[in-house]
C-alpha cells in the first residue's frame, strides 16, 4: 500500500486526498501548517488553513481562496479526514493531523512545546507515521524557560536606560517579535517597531489577537522621541542604515541559534537571546514519544543526527531532505517588501 | 599616593568569583565596542577578588595552568553524564566549535544555587589535581559541572583546555590596568611581561612592582606596525624614514642580563631552549642588552623560507638533525637596552647607530643585522619591494627615523608595506560545516587544481566570503552532494575561487607534494569555470619559484 503522504518535488502530497502540505511549487490544493515564509509560498489555487493563519497569509501572499478553520474542526478533502491541531510554534500555526483507511499521519510544521502564552498549546497527537521538524535537533540546544528569558530581556533593556542607550531587539517578525513585544510590555508603555513588524502586530490585533499595540517607526519619527527607547526590527534591518537614527544603541538579537557563542560573535550584535519558536532537544524527544509513532520522518534542522539518535533509540525513523530553510529563524519574508 | 593603594584587592573573603569572571568573558566575547571592553576590565580590576585579578592578568596574556585533564576524558565524562553516544558528542562538538562550550552545553542543568567559589579556589584546585589518580579527578570535575552554571562551566573548562581569545587585545588589559592603578600604561607593560608566578604574587606586588623579586629576563613591550594601504606618499618626504624588509619569522628579543641569555617571542614565549643556537651569544653580548629582531631559518647570512623552521618550532627538544637542516640567525633591527640602559626613548636613528657597531664589533654569524634599504624615491622603493619575495621577505617596514620605541600596536610611526599574497584559481571539491561559525553552515571548503583529467587537492580555506556568499555556497552544497562522509561532503567540481596564499612549502603529507601558508579564499570567481582553474604544473612552478 502506498503511504498516505509521498514526498515528491512539489513537497508533502497526500495521494488519496489530491492535496499537498506547505508545497514549494504552485498546486491545486494547499494545507498550510504557518505563515513561515518556507512554509506558505506563493502561487497555489486554493489553501486551507487555521483562522489565525489566514490573515497573515493574505498578507504575505496577497488575494486568494483561503479557507480557514479552527483546530479540531473535521473537514473530509477526498475522503481523507484532515483536521488541525497546536502546533505552540507562532500564532495559527498548526500540526495537521490526515486520517485514512485506518492510518494515521501528522505533518508537525514547525513547532515548540513551550506554551508562550500567544501562540496556543501544543497538543500531542497519537499517529501511525509523524513528520517532525529538527531545526535544534542536537542536545546542546536546551532552552531556559521562557520567563528566565524574558527576565534578561528585560533587565537588559533597563540597564541600557540607565546608560542612555536605545535598546533594539532583532526579532523574526512573525512569532518572536509577537513574543518579544508582550514581555517587554511589562516594563514599558511604547514600544516602537519596524514596519514589518508594525504590519503583521496590526494585522493580528484587527484579527482578535490580544498584543500590545505597537508605534511604527516612519521617516517621520522625531530622533529625540527615539532616545532610549525600545524598538523591535527584524533581522533583515540588522546593521543597516535604518538604525542610524536611533543612536546610541545596543542591539541584543533573539533566536535559538543564539546558543552558541560563536554565533552571538559573528552576529555582532551587543547581547544574545536564545529565544526560540522551535522545540529544543528534549522538546524534539518528549513530542516524538508522545506521539507513539512507528514511524517518524524528520525534516528541515538536524535531521540526520535525530533520526540516527532516535533508530538508536528504537524508533524507526527517517531522513527527509525538503526546501524548507534550516535558516528560517534568520530569513524575514514580512521585510522590506510590504512597507 | 597612587591610586593604586586606594583600591581594595585581596579581600579573598569575596566569594562568587567565578560569576564575576564569567560575565566578563561574556562581556568580552560579545561586546562589539572598545570602550564598553575596556570599561568591563576596568571594573572587573576594581571589584574582583585580589587572587583571582592577577589569574586574570595571566590568562589574559596566554598563560595558563599546567594542563591536568585530557580532552578526550573531558568530553568521555560529560559525554556520560549527559547520556550520549559518542557520534552525537562529536556533532555537537563540530557544531559548536570549542569543546569547552560544547561540555557547558550539553551537561544536565546545574543542580542548585550553592554560591560559586572564586576563580583562584578553581585554579588552585586543579593545580592540586595533577598528581591525583583520575578516579578523583574525575570526581573533583562532575562536583565543579554540578555547582556551576552554563556561563561558569564554560570559564571553568576553559581553565583546563586554555585559549580565552575572547578579543581582548594585551593593550587593553594593560590600558584598563593603568586606569586602576594610575600608573603609566608602559609601565603596567612592562610588569605584567615577562617570567612571574600567579600562584606567588599578590595583584598589588605585580602592579607596584615591590616584593617582587626582580625579573631579569622580562622583555619590552613590543612595539607593533600597521599595514599600509595604498602607497606611501601619504607619509611625506621619504627623507624621514628607514626601510627594511619585512620579515616571515618569529618576532623577539634576544636579553642579555645578569650573565643570562632570554630569547621571547612575540607572544611571550620564552623560547631560550629551542634556539641553542643562540647560546655563544650569552660570552659576545655586552651585560645589560635587549636587541629586537626576527629568528629566521638562515644558511650563510641568508635567509630561508619560514616553512623550513615548522619542524623543528613544536618540538620540546630540538634534534641535532634539525640543527644542521633547519639552522637560524638572530636578524636584529633595533636595540631596546644598551649597558643596562632603557633605549626606548631614544630616536630610531641613534639606536639603529648604536646597534651597527655593536654587531660589526660582534661578528657572529647567527647574530645578523637586518640591513636597512637605500632608497631615494617612493617610487623606487615600490619596485625594489616587487624583490621582496626574492629576498624571502613578505614585503617592506618603514619606521619613522625620529620614532621612538613605542608599546604595542600604534599609527604613524611604523609602517608594514606588504606585498600582494600569491594567487592560484582552484575548484571546491569538499565541503564541511563550520567550525565556530553559524552552526548549521558549510563553511570549510577544501579545494583542488587539475593534473590532466584528475583534481588534486591541495588547499583547504574557510575565511574570505561574506555572509551573503556563505549563504549561496552552502546552498549549492546541499543541492550537489555527491557523497557524504561523516561530517565531510564531496561536492560536485563546479564553483571556482581564487586562493591567496603567503607562502609555499614542498610537502609530502600532502598529495599535491605542496603545503602553502596562510591560505584562504580571497574572492569568487563567478567568471570562471572548473575547466578554467590552475594546475598542478601551475602549482609547482610557484613551489619552484617561491618555495625553495
Ligand atoms: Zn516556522
Ligand atoms: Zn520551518
Amino acid at each position: 500500500m502506498q503511504p498516505l503522504i509521498t514526498f515528491t518535488e512539489y513537497g508533502l502530497f497526500c495521494q488519496p486526498g489530491n492535496f499537498y502540505i506547505d508545497p514549494w511549487l504552485p498546486v491545486d490544493k494547499a494545507i498550510i501548517t504557518h505563515a513561515h515564509s518556507d512554509h506558505a509560498r506563493w502561487g497555489s489555487k486554493e489553501y486551507l488553513c487555521h483562522r489565525g493563519c489566514k490573515p497573515l497569509l493574505e498578507l504575505r501572499l496577497g488575494a486568494g481562496t483561503y479557507q480557514p478553520v479552527e483546530w479540531g474542526d473535521i473537514i473530509y478533502v477526498n475522503g481523507v479526514r484532515v483536521s488541525l491541531h497546536p502546533a505552540g510554534h507562532i500564532i495559527g500555526s498548526s500540526q495537521v493531523r490526515l486520517e485514512y483507511q485506518g492510518e494515521t499521519w501528522v505533518v508537525s510544521g514547525d513547532y515548540k512545546t513551550e506554551d508562550d502564552g500567544i501562540s496556543g498549546a501544543f497538543e500531542p497527537i497519537r499517529c501511525h507515521s509523524f513528520i517532525t521538524e529538527s531545526t535544534f535537533g542536537l542536545p546542546i540546544y536546551d532552552w531556559e524557560p521562557q520567563e528566565k528569558i524574558y527576565d534578561d530581556m528585560r533587565s537588559w533593556v533597563q540597564g541600557n536606560r540607565e546608560s542612555g542607550f536605545a535598546s533594539i531587539l532583532i526579532a523574526y517578525s512573525l512569532g518572536k517579535a509577537q513574543r518579544v513585544s508582550v514581555c517587554l510590555s511589562a516594563i514599558t508603555e511604547k514600544i516602537y517597531a519596524h514596519g514589518a513588524i508594525a504590519n503583521a502586530q496590526e494585522i493580528l490585533r484587527q484579527s482578535g489577537f490580544n498584543l500590545p499595540s505597537l508605534t511604527r517607526i516612519t521617516p517621520e519619527t522625531p530622533r529625540e522621541e527615539l532616545k532610549g527607547a525600545i524598538i523591535l526590527a527584524p533581522p533583515s534591518a540588522d546593521g543597516s542604515s535604518w538604525m542610524r537614527k536611533f543612536q546610541p544603541y545596543r542591539t541584543g538579537i533573539c533566536s535559538g541559534w543564539m546558543q552558541v557563542r560563536g554565533n552571538r560573535r559573528r552576529r555582532n550584535a551587543d547581547a544574545g537571546f536564545a529565544l526560540s519558536d522551535h522545540a529544543d532537544w528534549k522538546g524534539l524527544l518528549k513530542a516524538v514519544h508522545e506521539t507513539g509513532a512507528e514511524k517518524i520522518f524528520a525534516t528541515h534542522g538536524f535531521q540526520s543526527a535525530f533520526s540516527r539518535y532516535l533508530n538508536e533509540q528504537g524508533v524507526k525513523a527517517y531522513e527527509v531532505k525538503t526546501d524548507y530553510g534550516d535558516m528560517e529563524e534568520e530569513n524575514d519574508s514580512v521585510g522590506d517588501s510590504t512597507i | 599616593m597612587t591610586v593604586l593603594e586606594t583600591v581594595p584587592y585581596d579581600q579573598e573573603e569575596i566569594s562568587g568569583g567565578m560569576h564575576r569572571f564569567s560575565v566578563l568573558v561574556n562581556t568580552l566575547g560579545t561586546s562589539t565596542k572598545t570602550n564598553e571592553k575596556l570599561d568591563a576590565l576596568t571594573s572587573y580590576f576594581q571589584q574582583a577578588p585580589g587572587k583571582d585579578k592577577v589569574w586574570v592578568i595571566a590568562l589574559f596574556s596566554g598563560r595558563r595552568p599546567k594542563r591536568v585533564v585530557n580532552s578526550r576524558l573531558l568530553a568521555e565524562w560529560s559525554r556520560e553524564q549527559a547520556g550520549l553516544p559518542p557520534w552525537l558528542f562529536e556533532e555537537c562538538y563540530h557544531t559548536v566549535g570549542d569543546l569547552a562550550e560544547t561540555i557547558a552545553l550539553v551537561l544536565p542543568s546545574p543542580e542548585s544555587d550553592s554560591p560559586e567559589h572564586n576563580l583562584s579556589w578553581y585554579i588552585e584546585r586543579l593545580a592540586e589535581l595533577g598528581p591525583l589518580p583520575e578516579v578523583e579527578k574525575k570526581a573533583f570535575m562532575l562536583e565543579c559541572w554540578r555547582e556551576l552554571g552554563k556561563d561558569g562551566r564554560f570559564v571553568f573548562n576553559k581553565l583546563i583546555t586554555g585559549g580565552f581569545r575572547i578579543g581582548v587585545s594585551q593593550q587593553l588589559m594593560v590600558q584598563s590596568l593603568a586606569r586602576v592603578t594610575g600608573l603609566e600604561a608602559s609601565i603596567v607593560a612592562h610588569r605584567i611581561s615577562g617570567n612571574w608566578e600567579p600562584a606567588l604574587v599578590s595583584f598589588a606586588e605585580l602592579l607596584s612592582g615591590e616584593g617582587m623579586s626582580e625579573d631579569h629576563s622580562k622583555p619590552y613591550p613590543f612595539y607593533l606596525a600597521y599595514a599600509l594601504e595604498g602607497g606611501p606618499d601619504s607619509l611625506g618626504d621619504p627623507v624621514e624614514w628607514q626601510a627594511e624588509w619585512k620579515w616571515d619569522g618569529i618576532r623577539g628579543q634576544l636579553i642579555r642580563r645578569n650573565g643570562q641569555l632570554f630569547v621571547w617571542s612575540r607572544g611571550e614565549e620564552l623560547m631560550t631552549d629551542k634556539f641553542p643556537e643562540f647560546n655563544p651569544l650569552l660570552q659576545l653580548l655586552p651585560e645589560g642588552t635587549v636587541l629586537d629582531g626576527e629568528i629566521m631559518p638562515a644558511r650563510e647570512g641568508k635567509p630561508l623560507p619560514f616553512a623550513l623552521l615548522q619542524t623543528r618550532i613544536g618540538r620540546k627538544n630540538v634534534t641535532k638533525k634539525q640543527l644542521t637542516e633547519a639552522p637560524v640567525a638572530f636578524f636584529a633591527y633595533d636595540l631596546l637596552e644598551y649597558a643596562g640602559n632603557d633605549f626606548r626613548d631614544i630616536a630610531l636613528e641613534e639606536r639603529r647607530g648604536q646597534l651597527e657597531q655593536l654587531l660589526t664589533s660582534l661578528h657572529h654569524p647567527v647574530l645578523l643585522l637586518s640591513p636597512v634599504i637605500t632608497f631615494g624615491e617612493w617610487r623606487e622603493l615600490e619596485r625594489i619591494r616587487e624583490q621582496s619575495r626574492d629576498k624571502v621577505a613578505e614585503g617592506i617596514m618603514l619606521k619613522r627615523r625620529s620614532s621612538v620605541y613605542q608599546v604595542g600596536r600604534k599609527r604613524g610611526d611604523w609602517w608594514k608595506w606588504k606585498i600582494d599574497p600569491l594567487t592560484i584559481d582552484a575548484v571546491m571539491v569538499y565541503a564541511q560545516k563550520g567550525h565556530g561559525r553559524r552552526s548549521n553552515l558549510y563553511t570549510d571548503y577544501t579545494f583542488a587544481v587539475r593534473d590532466g583529467e584528475i583534481l588534486v587537492t591541495f588547499a583547504k580555506a574557510y575565511s574570505g566570503l561574506t555572509d551573503k556568499e556563505i549563504g549561496q555556497v552552502d546552498h549549492f552544497v546541499r543541492q550537489n552532494s555527491l557523497e557524504k562522509f561523516g561530517p565531510v561532503r564531496t561536492v560536485k567540481p563546479e564553483l571556482v575561487f581564487e586562493i591567496a596564499f603567503e607562502g609555499i612549502a614542498a610537502s609530502g603529507r600532502h598529495k599535491s607534494g605542496v603545503a602553502l601558508r596562510f591560505p584562504r579564499i580571497s574572492r569568487w570567481r563567478h567568471d570562471k569555470g572548473p575547466e578554467d582553474i590552475n594546475t598542478l604544473d601551475d602549482l609547482k612552478k610557484m613551489l619552484e619559484m617561491y618555495g625553495k
